[in-house]
């Protein structure tokens, strides 16, 4: 394509990429997580053994991606709104994406820190 | 519908749409309403869950049993699950029809998603309303 479309490849494109990847994401793991809480159902030990899994290093680390993951589609859905229905939503969606980017990181510097703060007191000691 | 026709809407974009449902704009309406209300619901449950006292560390049968012991938080989560589900099946069903092709794979992967939907509402919402703390 011709350079100088105001859209491909600049951020209303990549905001638009990472909304759909995040929401399948988040998706799949809703589907995962309802059969998981399912096992309250089984027995109070099926529940805990599962839950067990969620508190490992490995997969904690995926919880701060999945925290990420929906933050950013809450915030960029904010963002579109905003598009579709604030009038000055379409000439500032692009200055959007920065503002949204850094209300993600102010939230998840504390959030990681938080999240990961006894996976890392378990394997690096207190 | 082949891929190479021109939509009518673009022959004649001004016409008046005739006899056509109002699917897709109830669909677009309903993504930002159900939208504004999960982000409350689901960073609110994201909070609680991973961040706040201790976060998944201390979650275990008993933690599940004392919060389904309010009806505040039985509504939230129904809320949540029902919202979300439908939220992000609408979501995968817009992405299908975007990139798959041919009719039968668009067929086939819709049917899939929405016995997947159906199945994770219910399963939810019984698990929900039957939840039972003094189980064996």
């Amino acid at each position: 394509m011709a350079s100088g479309t105001l859209y491909k490849g600049r951020e209303g494109m990549w905001s638009w990429v990472a909304h759909r990847i995040t929401g399948v994401a988040v998706f799949f793991f809703l589907f995962v997580h309802v059969l998981d809480t399912a096992l309250v159902r089984v027995s109070p030990d099926a529940y805990d053994r599962v839950i067990a899994s969620y508190k490992t290093p490995l997969v904690n680390l995926m919880e701060v991606g999945l925290v990420g993951a929906v933050l950013y589609h809450a915030l960029n859905g904010i963002r579109l709104i905003l598009v579709d229905f604030w009038s000055k939503g379409p000439k500032y969606q692009r200055q959007m994406v920065w503002v949204i980017s850094v209300i993600w990181l102010v939230v998840m510097i504390p959030g990681f820190y938080f999240m990961t703060k006894h996976t890392f007191e378990q394997m690096f000691g207190a | 519908m082949s891929h190479n026709q021109t939509p009518s809407a673009l022959l004649a974009p001004r016409s008046a749409r005739s006899g056509r449902s109002n699917y897709e704009l109830y669909s677009w309406m309903f993504m930002r309403i159900s939208g504004i209300i999960l982000v409350f619901l689901v960073l609110g449950h994201l909070l609680i869950m991973n961040i706040l006292d201790g976060g998944v560390q201390r979650i275990n049968f008993g933690f599940v049993a004392g919060r389904w012991s309010s009806p505040f938080w039985q509504v939230w989560d129904l809320l949540q699950l029902w919202l979300a589900m439908i939220h992000g099946g609408n979501g995968l069903r817009t992405i299908i029809n975007d990139y798959a092709e041919r009719d039968s794979t668009r067929l086939i992967l819709k049917s899939l998603l929405y016995v997947a939907v159906v199945f994770t509402i219910l399963l939810g919402t019984l698990v929900i309303f039957t939840f039972d703390p003094n189980i064996a």
